[in-house]
């Protein structure tokens, strides 16, 4: 896996706007920016409405996926290029989670929404149909998802990766800043873990850093130690599966898993360490 | 909005809501004279680190919910143009910050 094989420019996806095996998606959580205008013959996938189970804390099993995948015109053959807002993160969460039922050819749009908007290129309301499939999904890789149990083994044993802010990391902030500090969980970090936010691996267009100053970030500034196993985690799991995306995609680390549960969870459990401050 | 999820608002913000006790920055950013609807709004910590983003709305609004303290705001639209300032929040105030580009 390289570079070339996950991650695609914007003009490449221009070129590729109506090509035969190639479904172009839209991921955002707020659905209302693919409305207002998309990159023509997009598709949208909702975050919450559409890979979230509508009761548990879960994401939805492998028959909602073929479900969801069939009647959205996705076959097995097509290829999906992934984009949206937020400098891709709900984009790189669903391309996890492509990834996690068994969709090989998955790519990421670089820079995604952002950068196609900044560079004024062309945006589209008119909602293409498709028909619908009969998708089927490979059983969930587990080997790409840590679970709470799996977490609180892996402290001070492999590498933990929270890749919030440091106002998050240090427990000043519960959430990103554009949302109310409401939450009623414990502020903090899973102790052992290096802090290295999702936005030191992107550039200010949202497109990714070169796969040399990648390694440099994590590896040689953050002190990662890629002979070992890693596990990243954010607040809801969508900004660490950017980061996921960055170590295992880009940088071909061979065992790295998004904590979904993140810090809502692990923050709301009764009696697990916590540790405060700033990270080092 | 949605607080459970770390999106953007829908449809951006539409400017603006009272404090009570959370810190509040929010303004509305225009260019000659017109609200910019395509661009993005960034807060940044201290030593340029990257906080939160969000799209601007249809009416050019933006709003972040700080924690007390000196914060940047850069604003980044189509065309190259760009802006930033410095700003002060508190708990239970808003900030307001017009931004002409």
């Amino acid at each position: 896996m390289s570079r070339s094989d996950v991650l695609v420019d914007a003009d490449w996806a221009e070129a590729h706007i109506g090509a035969p095996g190639v479904v172009i998606v839209e991921v955002d959580e707020d659905t209302s920016a693919y409305d207002k205008g998309h990159i023509p013959t997009a598709i949208k996938i909702d975050w919450k409405k559409d890979l979230q189970d509508p009761v548990r804390r879960d994401f939805v099993d492998k028959t909602g996926f073929e479900a969801l995948l069939s009647e959205r015109g996705i076959s097995n053959d097509d290829t999906v290029l992934l984009y949206g807002g937020n400098n891709n993160w709900f984009a790189a969460y669903a391309y996890w989670y492509f990834r996690l039922y068994g969709h090989d050819k998955t790519l990421l749009l670089d820079g995604g929404r952002k950068k196609w908007e900044l560079d004024s290129r062309e945006l589209s309301t008119e909602v293409p149909e498709r028909p619908k499939t009969s998708y089927v999904a490979k059983d969930q890789d587990s080997s790409l998802r840590a679970l709470r149990d799996e977490v609180l083994a892996a402290i001070g044993k492999r590498n933990l990766v929270d890749v919030r802010s440091p106002d998050e990391f240090s427990g000043r902030l519960l959430a990103p800043a554009h949302l109310p500090q409401e939450q009623a969980q414990r502020g903090g970090h899973i102790p052992t873990a290096k802090n290295v936010p999702w936005s030191k691996a992107a550039n200010e267009d949202g497109t990714f850093r070169s796969d040399d100053e990648l390694t440099e970030l994590y590896r040689d500034e953050a002190g990662l130690d890629f002979g070992k196993d890693t596990i990243a985690y954010c607040r809801i799991g969508e900004r660490s599966a950017h980061t996921w995306f960055v170590l295992h995609e880009l940088l071909g680390q061979p065992n790295v898993k998004n904590y979904d549960g993140s810090w809502t969870e692990y923050g709301s459990l009764v009696g697990v360490p916590i540790e405060l401050g700033d990270g080092r | 909005m949605s607080s459970d999820g770390c999106g953007a608002p829908a449809g951006g913000v539409s400017v603006s809501a009272a404090a009570g006790t959370q810190a509040v920055v929010e303004g509305r950013v225009v260019h000659e004279g017109t609200p910019v609807s395509t661009g993005y709004a960034r807060l940044l910590g201290s030593g340029d680190e990257f906080v939160a983003e969000v799209p601007l709305g249809d009416d050019g609004g933006f709003r972040f919910f700080a924690a007390p303290g000196s914060w940047t705001l850069r604003v980044l639209a189509p065309g190259g143009l760009r802006a930033e300032r410095t700003v002060e929040a508190d708990y239970g105030h808003v900030t307001k910050v017009d931004v002409s580009l």
